[in-house]
């Protein structure tokens, strides 16, 4: 006897959908606890995506959270690989702080992580992935992917004072460009040395249009090397069919704390916010101890809940 | 079609003559009607007029493509937004003011009246000053007159309300003017119409 489509919600359906699409690459799956210590948490507390975890005191008398992400326990829970590559998918329940009025909410998320020897073929089969994952939900989707060495190595070009770099990277998250002039008038720089940045940030679109612009712009920065690897990232869907539904956007950044590399966002017409985030995370497994490398993304299952009702017929 | 949601009140009248002359009409959003959203479909523009604080949520939630709001509003709330343009219009600043006779005392913890309280809180923690916020809905420059508090965080235009209850800047916090706003999700797939009016617009306002 089969599951019948009917007894699932859409968010289950899409679920089970996409656990089927990671083991069909090889992907196994990881299961996990609810609970955790909560000090794993409060020690990487900007790499959770809201403020706040709901804590209660075992029996034994430790502090422990309900999972509020669940990268941080598999990077905690699975041990150095380096020179070989696990991949991972994990199908969970996690508990965030929606906002400060809707107090925290239970979300299911559906991800993917690579931890080892992630290399070019790798990065690009994740990427693969999340295109695939989006395709799964709708066929009215756009992956935007960035490159946040490349970003901050324009950033730092400016400024390596801690709270003015912040300021910028928020600039580029928020597509705000006069936002990059303020910054610099406020702190006494020349309006000239932020222009490297605005000139990235306003070139996004499809790869083949923006890519030999950005090439040209590194060249002249030094970062060469990492337009290589965005131009090789989004190289990677040549004949899949996905071509169309890639964009080059640097706005698609994460904390540069713990995020590396190739980041990337999804987005599916008529949800208003990303359904879909990751990135190379090499940066938290060396804060964790860890040496090897590290990819993944997360797919935000309840934000799909009003697919059939918005997404679709917008589309 | 782009879903455009502007402030009710003169600001957003004011932007709108500016969206007018980019080449984005709807003459009948000017008219006294009980209507409460406005199409020209010519050009491919739907208005809508909201509250002004409430813009960014419309925006934030996809039910508009792209809106106006003022600063403040998005440093307060910090909405999940792409923020295109400053609009150079709406213009004052987000100030701490106080009673003509305030001497800070840093000793004591200092109690502060706004509406605005996480950039007032911001604004301190950024200066490592333990303070207290009081956080009122409106009329905040009557909150040090009674005693309530000894500082407010407030919006300053031109100073006159302030001056007149015999209060004075004693610092500006951030320069506010309204910001074109517009949803990420929605910029990903109605990009070509998004840029074409952010474009028009930003050459109204070189040109103003």
């Amino acid at each position: 006897m089969q599951i019948e489509d009917r007894v699932m919600d859409e968010q289950e359906r899409i679920g089970f959908l996409l656990r089927s699409l990671y083991a069909e690459y090889g992907y196994s799956r990881y299961r996990m606890s609810k609970f955790e210590e909560y000090d794993l948490y409060s020690r990487n507390k900007d790499f959770l995506f809201s403020e706040g975890v709901i804590t209660f005191t075992d029996t034994n008398g430790r502090l422990m959270a309900l999972k509020p992400d669940v990268t941080l326990s598999i990077v905690k829970n699975t041990r150095d690989a380096a020179g070989t590559l696990q991949k991972m998918y994990y199908h969970e329940n996690v508990y965030r702080v929606a906002s400060a009025e809707d107090g925290f909410r239970e979300m299911t998320q559906v991800g993917v992580e690579c931890m080892g020897g992630v290399d070019r073929a790798c990065v690009a089969e994740v990427l693969k992935l999340a295109a695939e994952s989006l395709q799964a939900c709708s066929p009215e989707y756009v992956l935007e992917i960035s490159h946040l060495g490349m970003l901050e190595a324009f950033v730092d070009s400016i400024s390596t004072d801690g709270k003015m770099r912040e300021e910028l990277l928020q600039c580029v998250v928020e597509k705000n460009r006069h936002g990059i002039h303020r910054i610099l008038r406020e702190n006494g720089a020349a309006e000239a040395a932020g222009e490297p940045l605005r000139e990235l940030m306003g070139l996004y679109g499809n790869p083949k249009t923006v890519m030999p612009r950005i090439r040209a712009l590194a060249e002249k920065n030094g970062t060469a090397e990492y337009a290589d690897e965005l131009g090789q990232a989004a190289a990677a869907f040549a004949g899949t069919g996905a071509e169309g539904r890639i964009r080059i956007d640097f706005s698609a950044s994460g904390d540069v704390k713990y995020y590396n590399g190739i980041a990337f966002k999804g987005f599916i017409s008529g949800i208003p916010g990303s359904v879909l985030s990751g990135g190379q995370y090499d940066r938290l497994m060396n804060r964790m101890g860890r040496k090897d490398r590290a990819i993944g993304f997360a797919v935000f299952l309840n934000m799909l809940e009003r697919l059939t009702e918005g997404g679709r017929e917008n589309a | 079609m782009l879903n455009i949601a502007l402030p009710k009140g003169r600001l957003g009248e004011k932007v709108y003559s500016m969206f007018d002359r980019a080449g984005f009409p709807c003459p009948a959003l000017m008219e006294n009607s009980r209507k409460l959203i406005f199409d020209n479909e010519k050009a491919g523009v739907r208005y809508f007029w909201v509250k002004p604080s409430d813009v960014a949520i419309y925006v934030e939630r996809g039910a508009a493509d792209i809106g106006v709001a003022g600063k403040d509003i998005l440093l307060e709330y910090r909405p999940e937004v792409y923020e295109l343009l400053d609009l150079n219009v709406g213009k004052c600043r987000m100030a701490v003011a106080a009673p003509e006779s305030f001497r800070d005392r840093p000793d004591r913890t200092l109690r502060v009246a706004t509406k605005f309280s996480r950039i007032a809180r911001d604004f301190y923690s950024s200066r490592g000053r333990d303070i207290d916020i009081i956080h009122l809905n409106g009329s905040i420059e009557i909150a040090p007159i009674l005693g309530l508090s000894d500082v407010i965080v407030d919006i300053v235009e031109t100073g006159t309300t302030l001056r007149e209850n015999h209060l004075e800047v004693i610092e500006t916090i951030v320069p506010i003017s309204a910001r074109l706003i517009a949803n990420k999700s929605g910029f990903k797939f109605k990009t070509e119409q998004i840029e074409q009016l952010t474009e028009e617009i930003r050459k109204e306002v070189e040109e103003a």
